[in-house]
């Protein structure tokens, strides 16, 4: 596999929210807005890339047995280290996403990708598998605040277009669902004419 | 790939990884605390400024004050003169996602000047749009004496968001029991005239301001 393809992979064939159908808790809370949608993404992403290195550098030293709370150590470390950041720097990004950056630590992209990629792989590897599904997961979640934005408030990227509210429904958790899953048929169909 | 599990290698390998973790989290912690506390502090600032008249020039430190078994913080504020000028009070009531922080800000006759969600979890797109002026512009200038801090529906004079009527009942909850803290805050004479003293001379004018106060109350 190509170094450019490690990259790409993330966005298509192994998009973790439309294809992998991991993180859903965040992806379902989060993208009332794109801009909220993309903020995760991009806080998520920052995680998963450091994640995936350190545990990559320091797999071959870590006993079978215990590399889970390993990994998890590591991740939590660099989440908290985030907290501290966005707190310091950006507290209004910070303010709304709120809870959902701790819950990054139990995200199972994360974890997912350590165990699965970044444990078996170099270290330039592992960063570009980040890069890679971090890219994905933020392209998804904008690509899905979007949509529940236009169809919930009539706003994109918070500049609205239509006077008043939109269908109320996207904005809260049953919109959430119908715009993922409406989402999944499209990007499904869009990926498998492609395999043809 | 991975090394033979043993008891003293499982622990001293997790023993290494919390400690390399611990001191830089430590590390990092120290060095963003004081841009936290800044950010926190100049947060707060704005709001209270915000909330309260525009001649109020110093805003004092927070005082605390306890009503019906539970404890308020809010700050006084003093014009250039050094008469008091106005109260910011923080509330938190129970909204629809858990409690919604606001600062409510009242002129020295009790009439709320202005009032600003500090932070919420309320449902974006309904509750939330509590923060919005179409919703908070309503208590400009809102006097608690002579209207009813309750939603239309609870038959009182608060406009309620569509869709959202924990949200809206919770706020003015909130502001109904500012209120009350205010009226509490001004019938304790003590912190109202302090700290005025001074000025007051300056001023010429009469620095008896906490009878003027529970008059106007009542």
């Amino acid at each position: 596999m190509g170094k450019f393809q490690l990259i790409t992979k993330g966005l298509i064939k192994e998009n973790p929210t439309f294809v992998l159908l991991l993180g859903m808790c965040p992806t379902l809370a989060t993208t009332t807005s794109a801009i909220n949608g993309m903020s995760m993404g991009l806080a998520t992403m920052f995680v998963l890339i450091l994640s995936n290195i350190v545990i990559s550098a320091i797999a071959a030293y870590i006993p079978d047995k215990v590399r889970i709370p390993a990994y998890i150590v590591v991740i939590a470390t660099f989440v908290t280290l985030l907290q501290f950041i966005m707190q310091a720097y950006v507290p209004d990004i910070y303010e709304t996403l709120g809870l959902f950056i701790p819950l990054i630590v139990v995200n199972c992209i994360v974890l997912g990708r350590a165990e699965a990629f970044a444990n078996k792989n170099s270290i330039v590897d592992s960063a570009l598998d980040g890069i890679g599904i971090g890219l994905g997961f933020t392209c998804s979640l904008t690509v899905l605040g979007l949509v529940r934005e236009i169809l919930g408030s009539g706003s994109a990227f918070g500049f609205k277009f239509i006077a008043g509210d939109g269908i109320l429904a996207f904005v809260l958790a049953p919109g959430a669902f119908l715009a993922l899953g409406y989402l999944i048929v499209i990007f499904r169909k869009l990926t498998s004419k492609k395999a043809e | 790939m991975a090394v033979q599990s043993s008891f003293k290698n499982m622990s001293l390998c997790l023993l290494v990884i919390c400690l390399v973790c611990s001191a830089l989290l430590a590390g990092v912690y120290a060095l963003t605390k004081e841009p936290i506390d800044a950010a926190a502090k100049a947060k707060n600032e704005a709001a209270i400024k915000e909330v309260l008249p525009d001649v109020a020039v110093t805003i004092e430190e927070e005082r605390t004050v306890d009503f019906e078994g539970a404890t308020y913080t809010y700050n006084l504020a003093y014009d250039e003169l050094g008469n008091t000028v106005g109260c910011a009070i923080n509330v938190a009531p129970s909204g629809f996602g858990g409690p919604i922080s606001i600062k409510v800000g009242f002129d020295i006759n009790g009439v709320i000047w202005n009032t600003k969600v500090l932070s919420q979890a309320e449902t974006p797109g309904l509750g939330a749009k509590c923060v919005e002026p179409a919703f908070s512009d309503q208590f400009k200038g809102f006097d608690p004496a002579q209207k009813t801090l309750a939603v239309k529906k609870d038959g009182g004079d608060v406009d309620a968001i569509t869709a959202s009527t924990i949200t809206s009942r919770a706020y003015a909850e909130g502001l109904a029991l500012a209120a009350k803290v205010f009226d509490a805050i001004a019938q304790t004479p003590m912190p109202l005239e302090a700290d005025v003293e001074d000025s007051a001379e300056v001023s010429g004018s009469d620095p008896v301001i906490p009878s003027e106060v529970e008059e106007s109350i009542k």
